[in-house]
């Protein structure tokens, strides 16, 4: 791919091709608040299991932010493979809880985190 | 400077649709505010140069992870005003454990560089001249494929789990019964009748089959009328 116009030479990564607008930081950053936001998420709706399971989401979508971003400032492919992967595994997950979700309801009338104590011998 | 621009206003877009996603006091409006976030890190996935990636989020998150997202919450009767109980009680400790991790975070990113071999490591250095797709396409098809496919392989265990797990058999439905079949004999179905030369089938009457069929478990009179239904031809 051509490089872009508008490269800001590397800000702390000298030597490596910078193919981002802006600095690797900026993305990084903006992952490891995407991550925190989600595993707050987690912690603030502990009863809800979807909004546990979104949560997962955005953590998940973090840790893609920072392949790509990775990827993108050393010009390696291969973060941009595993985030393809994790994007997969991502969906897989999303499928698989819902489902229990919706078998728990079923069962339950209630998809309250503190309920689920069946398997608690 | 448009690009960087741009980032900031796509990032600061995206964080914020990711706390109301957590904050929100409505489970439909979270998920409304996830697919925001997905179509806001799908363009911070393009002005990183990753086109095929970004395309991606928006049709697998989006498209389909999201509308998944939707379709519980609006299919589960759920009194979400309960679910919203101990949020205040849990706010404190959530707060404590996000600051420290992002304190950690910002720690690690401070004092962090790239390794000077850094670039002389690379597995599949971009190519000029092939676009992202390209590039992409050429790697998971040759190097890759092992993972690929394993990939496809989580998608099917996924698939027929959400299907094991969610199909629910109320009883109404008519099962192939092997032994049944195989017990059969001719003289279970066949009758051999004289019919009288001129004399029509309601004067004999319909032969019902010896052997009665077991009716489904649930609705025993929806199935009661078709009954016999390959049997009772036979005069």
């Amino acid at each position: 791919m051509p490089m872009r116009g508008m490269i800001m030479p590397g800000t702390a990564m000298g030597g490596t091709t910078d193919m981002l607008a802006v600095g690797l930081f900026h993305y990084l950053f903006v992952g490891a608040l995407l991550l925190v936001l989600g595993i707050f998420g987690i912690f603030l709706n502990r009863k809800n299991v979807i909004v546990i399971l979104m949560s997962i989401e955005l953590i998940l979508l973090a840790v893609n932010i920072n392949l790509v971003a990775f990827s993108a400032a050393l010009g390696d492919l291969v973060g941009q493979v595993m985030a393809m992967f994790v994007l997969t595994v991502a969906a897989a997950e999303a499928a698989i809880g819902l489902a229990i979700v919706v078998i728990y309801f079923r069962n339950r009338g209630s998809i309250e985190v503190e309920d689920v104590t069946l398997m608690k011998g | 400077m448009i690009a960087a621009l741009a980032f900031y206003v796509f990032a600061a877009i995206l964080l914020v649709s990711a706390g109301m996603v957590v904050s929100a006091r409505n489970p439909v409006h979270s998920v409304l505010f996830l697919i925001l976030a997905f179509f806001n890190a799908a363009a911070l996935f393009l002005l990183a140069g990753a086109e095929f990636l970004a395309m991606i989020l928006v049709i697998v998150y989006v498209g389909a992870v999201a509308v998944l997202f939707l379709f519980v919450v609006m299919m589960l009767d759920i009194n979400f005003a309960q679910l919203r109980e101990g949020f205040q009680r849990y706010l404190p400790v959530g707060a404590t454990i996000g600051v420290v991790l992002l304190a950690e975070l910002v720690v690690v990113l401070g004092g962090w560089r790239f390794a000077p071999e850094a670039t002389s490591l690379r597995f599949a250095p971009t190519q000029a001249g092939l676009h992202n797709t390209a590039q992409l396409g050429r790697l998971i098809y040759t190097d890759y494929i092992l993972l690929f496919q394993a990939s496809g392989l989580i998608l099917l265990v996924a698939m027929i789990g959400a299907i094991v797990l969610t199909l629910r058999d109320k009883g109404a439905s008519r099962r192939q019964s092997i032994a049944r079949q195989v017990a059969r004999g001719p003289a279970d179905t066949l009758v051999m009748v004289d019919v009288r030369s001129g004399a029509g089938v309601g004067e004999i009457g319909i032969l019902r089959p010896l052997v009665d069929e077991p009716e489904p478990a649930g609705d025993a009179h929806a199935g009661h009328d078709h009954a016999g239904h390959g049997h009772g031809g036979h005069h």
